[in-house]
């Protein structure tokens, strides 16, 4: 760990960045923090245990406009600077990123290229849990996984952590809060909860980096990542691997399947 | 207050009969990792062994939205059709712990301070509560702080704490409790005369002193104490609405053609939309801003106008948020010397 | 306990008067004789206003309770509740809820000079006020009115500007902001604050009452200080964002206040108090 306090502090002192977001010690497992004098760097961890995606910080004026930032980095906070960056929202020359090698050592990635090589060489964290339930749930027929959605999302009160949590719910103004017209019921129930939930997920299609931060913020338990994920799944089957010209709903290809339009 | 004795069997059987009497039925139940309160069919549902639900169980008397009243319109006419408390179920919460029970107290404070709530009151009227006393807490817990406890028997009108196996010591504290004593009463024995409830409750330990808490967050109101701590606040409502205590909604119109229902829904200070005026200007446009009017909202606002401290030291809302916000911890910077 | 206050009262659209742009009064008639003759309310007193099927917004009372029989709202169309009412025709039936909120001191202003400095669509929480105090004209000393708008066609109440203005009884002046007037304006030109400093109103046995846009009232204070205003004899009224209007939804809470039950109607004094979260 003191390698990563090194680090920080030196990007600190010479003035490479002005704040750092990355993890601390938490109640029950690491939490985010953000460090913007050297001597504050000293309660920096990181560790396989931290896998909060701390790229949603990266867009938040109010923390970090105008400055230049560094960033702890796990697989999935890499995958959505990557996604972040194509979609214009981060400048290359204002970010520096601590990653872990598979040694647990601290590494320096300096642009946007190095991010990209990294990342190839890595490899996704297993998620076991989620494998189990998207087995369990491809096994269903379209009535039982009707029927498990609704129940599901009966206990949805509407707090928006899942919103709140995902890197790429960056948006100032929110479908939710639009009322004229009033796309999507502003209070909780069955059906505006799934509203809710199909238009998250439909907005995510081919920007997601299925990190899984939208079901771990859910304080009810709604295993909601596995939209995200098999969306994520749907698009890379039917429109292929993303590339830098743009996601599958901002490009349009002469080629693209329609036979998903009725 | 009558001290009674009451086997787990017994229980059970007590809580079938109330079911079989027509009474609603809302408990913990346990789910995968989770435990939440629920209306139960079952009696075999029940959770007796969480540390804490998920959600308060202020839903049963503030739901998470809400039908006011409702309207018709004709023409250039309209008529209204009155909220109706006659469909309100009678209910039965069991389990709660005394930190959710304690908690009806600030929320019908909120609801009825100056004006009186006709739609919480209604349903709050038809609840009895019979709560369990802790016998097991976790690191989030602090009721200890806030002036309550594992055995506190405020706002519960039945108390039950686990003395043995198989077996509770039944406290009857309030009228109410003592009519639903008097009906069930065959299900009851006699509890000893040497039971001491406290040897078998929990330790919770105190983490602050609240009088300090809140002269000092009043003290530190400009200080850079809010922004700080907010730093990492992703700005969600899960904290809010886990609470037993946070009553803040909304009143949003669900239409549909010519009739309708005005709804209430809940809603939080903590969402960036919330205190924002039509004209763009946010008196509150801060996250910082926001934490801080929820935490002097409750341990200054509140004590102030309502008299009551808005928190019971469930630990919920640190247990729910998504990037650990510890409200204790947080309460516990206010309280140096 | 029997009393739902979320239950609306019925009114009906008796007169729709066009302001300004976008800005409409509504008459509004009980429909229910009953609840007329019970309905009582005091100036500075506001209330929220249904739209059915769309939902509630909030409002002054613009007519002065010394006007019995009816109410009036002046309102400009800028959501979604307001932009169904400013559809809504004569005759039709909308709900409203009130009144909530304080009022202005009225009976210990009286004796004393009444100074109203109002901006934009601000003027009818004031014209509930004037047209009390005018109405009960011997109780008050000098009445002196300041408005502003953007332009002139910004001005609302024309018909009772006029009217003030030809009053013997009242001071009033109109300005407009630089580029707002037209070729035959005859009123002031210059923003409130520095037409209120030109015209430099004595402070002696004087109310202030000011409403207007925050940029208004911020620099309409400063002046009123110089003029040797005491913060306890300077009034306005506070417009943060409300639902409920009975002080539970939790929206216009600040510091210990609720603006719907503590306000609208605030004193500079009790305001110095409160955090700036309005």
């Amino acid at each position: 760990m003191n390698d990563l306090i090194s680090q920080v502090q030196s990007l600190l002192e010479n003035k490479t960045i002005d704040i750092f977001i990355g993890y601390e010690k938490g109640t029950r497992k690491p939490r985010p923090a953000f460090v913007s004098k050297a001597e504050e760097a000293g309660k920096l961890i990181f560790n396989e245990n931290c896998s909060g995606n701390l790229a949603v910080y990266l867009t938040r004026k109010d923390l970090v406009e105008g400055k230049k930032v560094g960033i702890a980095a796990s697989y999935y906070t890499l995958k959505n600077i990557i996604l972040l960056f194509d979609e214009n929202q981060l400048k290359e020359d204002h970010l520096r990123i601590i990653t872990l090698s598979e040694k647990g050592e601290i590494q320096l990635l300096q642009s946007l290229e190095e991010i990209k090589q990294r990342l190839k060489e890595m490899s996704a964290p297993a998620k076991a849990d989620e494998e189990e339930w998207v087995r369990k749930i491809d096994a269903m027929t379209v009535s039982e996984r009707w029927a498990f959605w609704t129940e599901e999302l009966s206990r949805c009160f509407k707090c928006y952590a899942c919103r709140a949590a995902c890197p790429m719910c960056y948006c100032t103004k929110c479908i939710v809060e639009i009322n004229r017209p009033q796309w999507i019921q502003p209070w909780a129930s069955v059906f505006s909860n799934m509203d809710w939930q199909i238009n998250r997920v439909m907005h995510m299609a081919g920007r997601c980096s299925d990190c899984g931060a939208c079901g771990a913020a859910c304080p009810v338990g709604i295993p909601i990542h596995l939209l995200s994920h098999k969306m994520a799944e749907a698009v890379k089957e039917n429109f292929g691997e993303p590339d830098e010209k743009g996601n599958v709903l901002s490009t349009f290809k002469p080629d693209d399947k329609e036979n998903f339009i009725v | 207050m009558k001290r009674k004795y009451i086997s787990r069997h017994s229980l059970m059987n007590c809580l079938k009969k109330v079911q079989t009497d027509g009474i609603s039925l809302y408990a913990p139940v346990t789910r995968g990792e989770q435990t939440d309160f629920r209306f139960i069919t079952s009696v075999d549902d029940l959770s007796f062994d969480s540390v804490q639900t998920v959600r308060s169980a202020k839903a049963v008397a503030f739901p998470c939205s809400e039908k006011l009243f409702s309207y018709t319109k004709e023409k250039n006419d309209v008529q209204l059709q009155d909220y109706n408390p006659d469909v309100l179920p009678e209910v039965l919460v069991f389990g709660l712990h005394p930190c959710d029970a304690v908690g009806f107290g600030p929320l019908g404070s909120i609801f009825n301070w100056d004006t009186q709530d006709k739609p919480y009151n209604e349903r709050r009227k038809r609840l009895t509560l019979i709560s369990l006393a802790c016998t097991r807490a976790d690191e989030y817990c602090f009721c200890t702080s806030v002036g309550g406890g594992p055995g506190n028997t405020e706002g519960s009108d039945i108390q039950l704490t686990p003395i043995q196996e198989d077996g509770y010591l039944a406290e009857i504290i309030t009228d109410k409790g003592n009519e639903w004593y008097e009906k069930y009463s065959s299900f009851f024995e006699e509890a000893a005369e040497d039971i001491r409830k406290e040897n078998y409750l929990v330790e919770i330990p105190v983490k602050f002193n609240i009088e300090e808490v809140e002269r000092k967050m009043t003290e530190l109101f400009e200080s850079d104490i809010w922004q700080l701590q907010s730093e990492r606040c992703i700005g969600c409502g899960a904290c809010a609405f886990v609470c037993p205590t946070c009553a803040c909604f909304d009143i949003q119109e669900d239409a549909h053609g010519n009739t309708g229902n005005r709804i209430r829904c809940w809603d939080s200070c903590g969402f960036a939309l919330f205190t924002l005026h039509t004209s763009g200007d946010n008196p509150r446009s801060t996250q910082s801003q926001r934490w801080r009017q929820r935490l002097m909202h409750k341990f200054s606002y509140m004590p102030e106008r309502l008299t009551v401290v808005g928190c019971t030291g469930c630990g919920r809302c640190s247990r729910a948020c998504p990037v650990d916000m510890n409200l204790s911890d947080n309460l516990k910077m206010f309280n140096y010397e | 306990m029997n009393n739902n206050i979320y239950l609306p009262y019925l009114m009906i659209i008796e007169k729709i008067v066009e302001e300004a742009p976008g800005v409409k009064t509504f008459r509004l008639k009980f429909k229910d004789e009953e609840e007329a003759k019970e309905f009582k309310f005091k100036a500075g007193q506001f209330g929220e206003y249904s739209a059915f099927g769309e939902g509630e917004c909030t409002f002054c009372i613009a007519s002065p309770p010394t006007r019995e029989g009816y109410i009036e709202c002046t309102f400009r169309e800028a959501g979604k509740v307001t932009s169904t009412l400013a559809a809504m025709e004569e005759g039709e039936t909308m709900g409203f809820r009130g009144p909530f909120g304080n009022t202005f001191p009225m009976d210990e202003w009286k004796g004393k000079n009444l100074l109203f400095i109002a901006g934009g669509i601000a003027l009818p929480p004031l014209r509930c006020v004037i047209w009390n105090a005018l109405d009960m004209r011997d109780h008050f000393k000098n009445i002196q009115i300041l408005y502003g708008a953007k332009s002139v066609a910004d001005l609302v109440y024309k018909r009772e500007l006029k009217e003030w203005e030809e009053r013997p009884d009242v001071q009033l002046t109109v300005t407009v902001d630089p580029g707002g007037e037209t070729p035959d304006w005859k009123g002031e030109i210059g923003f409130v604050p520095s037409i209120l400093e030109k015209l430099g109103p004595s402070a002696e046995n004087t109310i202030a009452i000011v409403c207007g846009p925050p940029v208004m009232i911020k620099f309409s204070f400063p002046v009123l200080d110089k003029l040797g205003f005491k913060s306890e004899n300077i009034y306005t009224t506070l417009e943060n964002r409300m639902k409920c209007g009975v002080g539970k939804c939790g929206r216009c809470n600040v510091g210990k206040m609720y603006v719907c039950k503590d306000g609208p109607v605030f004193s500079r004094a009790l305001l110095e108090t409160l955090p700036a979260e309005y």
